[in-house]
């Protein structure tokens, strides 16, 4: 007993808990898009469901998808389910939220690109709500640690866009999150789990760097719904794709040479072996013809330097500015 | 007498590395499960010494010079869709084997000194762990990797370089998820002055098998 007094003394005096310790993640991420940069940046292929589990009716919903319909005046305003964090281009600001009296965490923040709503990660213990409650943008996320990786669990959001190509995520669906924290490299990988929508798990895993200079939003951006166009389809059409319509639906087996039973996913699309499907159906297309740089420039924004059309040389050695 | 502990006596018990892995390829689709053409390097930081390399890729000629491990590297295996086994060769090293292209890591963990001999594909890894503080023996840690030595190699299977400057640091963490699925997380940095701009930054992800039914030993191929 005094052996342990004079432990729990010498830890206060020198600032030391001797609970085991959690890494901090709090602190303003930088994005490396150092994978599907041209994905996260520009964005993705109309119709490219490339390494996706995905069932008939995500892949029906995906096909029907225009892009249109995100000046619809109701859809000008959502925002992303928390899934996209790992498929859009942006960093991430964390922080803490702690009691007062006693200085203990309740919650994790974690504020993302515009269009994402800030989450919080519950750590006090709270269960998660009846499968009755309201679904806010954000879901209802909860975090315990596993040694040095903070784990959380996201239920209780809203369906929306697994990916910008219209590829869906139910309001169903369950997001397990790993945030592994190595010096100043943050790698997070996202578990999805959609049974409206995939076959099995959709694992991802992004990394982002620490950048204390970096600005970041702790709020998503005000948005109001505007009529900045005229609308050329009339008042009260829904912008869509019927089924078997899609023109898009072609062009990764066009541009790339993949069979289009390739491009359109499935979870036998995500292993090894599915190779041996393509190796005597693939041929490298003679040259890059779009997004083939993609490396960065050096700019404090950015990932996205590089959108070049065609090679850079080395007299505009980082192509055309995003 | 002081008897230093070897690393798998150290190994938290929550978080074994050994056993079968399977590459699970969601990401960077089109540049991993197939060859992508020549001059597509999306997403790699190429300074403009390795654009200029990556330029004169020639297929034919590293098949003529026996060169089709190229992209098998350390700086490049785990992201070759293949499978890993791993397990510990002694007790201070955890042996790294991937049937795609046939290539053997050994992280050596403790009081290790690389070898004077040439470089190889592999190169030469010193490993630690790194654990949770606190009282007692951790349930779960991850291992921090730093390898040289390296013979020049390719990124990507199109020709992009790494020279033999580079040093490649790796971080390996296993996740167990909510259906019951282990996930081994392998963030890799590679830093190569001669090369990239700056540090290369991926996270792949593997997930566990129950065997090693689905082992399918490959020889390197420069073409596919």
């Amino acid at each position: 007993m005094q052996r342990r007094i004079l432990q729990l003394l010498f830890a206060v005096l020198i600032g030391r808990s001797l609970l085991p310790a959690q890494v901090d993640l709090a602190g303003n991420w930088t994005a490396r898009l150092h994978q599907d940069w041209a994905e996260r940046g520009p964005g993705p292929e109309i119709v490219d469901y490339l390494g996706l589990p995905i069932n008939e009716a995500a892949r029906a919903k995906a096909l029907s998808y225009s892009a249109s319909e995100l000046a619809l005046p109701e859809k000008q305003c959502l925002l992303y389910p928390p899934t996209y964090l790992h498929y859009g281009p942006f960093g991430i600001k964390m922080w803490t939220e702690s009691d007062a009296a006693t200085d203990k965490v309740i919650a994790w923040k974690m504020s993302g690109p515009s269009d994402l709503a800030v989450m919080t990660i519950w750590m006090d213990g709270r269960p998660h709500p009846s499968e009755n409650a309201p679904h806010p943008f954000e879901g209802f996320t909860t975090g315990v640690w596993n040694g040095n990786t903070l784990t959380t669990t996201t239920t209780h959001f809203k369906g929306g866009y697994l990916r910008r190509n219209g590829v869906p995520v139910s309001d169903q669906a369950v997001l397990t999150r790993h945030f592994m924290r190595h010096g100043n490299t943050l790698t997070i990988e996202a578990f999805i789990q959609d049974a409206v929508y995939l076959t099995e798990p959709l694992r991802v895993t992004r990394s982002w760097e620490l950048d204390p200079a970096a600005e970041m939003a702790s709020q998503p951006y005000h948005c109001s719904p505007e009529a900045e166009v005229p609308r050329l389809d009339g008042e009260g059409t829904v912008p869509h794709i019927l089924p078997g319509q899609n023109e898009n639906a072609g062009e990764v087996t066009r541009m790339y040479n993949l069979p289009l039973e390739t491009v359109m996913g499935g979870a036998e699309t995500m292993y090894p072996e599915y190779r041996k499907r393509l190796k005597d159906k693939y041929k490298a297309p003679v040259k890059c013809l779009r997004y083939c740089c993609g490396w960065e420039g050096g700019a404090p924004t950015a990932s996205i330097q590089c959108v070049g059309v065609g090679y850079s040389t080395p007299d505009a050695p980082f192509g055309r500015a995003f | 007498m002081c008897v230093a502990q070897d690393a798998r006596t150290v190994a938290p018990a929550q978080t074994d590395f050994t056993g079968y892995w399977v590459a699970v390829v969601t990401e960077d689709w089109r540049w991993r499960m197939v060859t992508p053409p020549k001059g597509d390097y999306a997403s790699i930081p190429l300074s403009i010494a390795g654009k200029r390399m990556a330029d004169t890729w020639d297929l034919a000629k590293d098949e003529a010079a026996g060169e089709q491990c190229r992209s098998y590297g350390a700086p490049a295996i785990m992201r070759v869709p293949g499978r890993l086994h791993i397990t510990w060769q002694d007790g201070n090293a955890l042996r790294i084997e991937t049937d795609a292209g046939q290539q053997m890591r050994l992280l050596h963990f403790g009081d290790w000194k690389p070898s004077p001999g040439p470089a190889t594909w592999q190169g030469e890894t010193a490993a630690h762990w790194e654990l949770p503080r606190g009282e007692g023996k951790p349930a779960r840690g991850s291992i921090e990797t730093r390898t040289t030595h390296l013979r020049p190699g390719y990124l990507r299977k199109n020709g992009v370089p790494y020279s033999a400057d580079a040093v490649l640091s790796e971080y390996w963490d296993i996740n167990t998820e909510p259906d019951g699925s282990q996930t081994l997380v392998v963030t890799t940095v590679v830093h190569d002055p001669a090369y990239l701009q700056h540090d290369w930054i991926t996270a792949l992800h593997f997930k566990r098998e129950a065997d090693g039914a689905k082992w399918d030993p490959q020889p390197c191929s420069a073409r596919w």
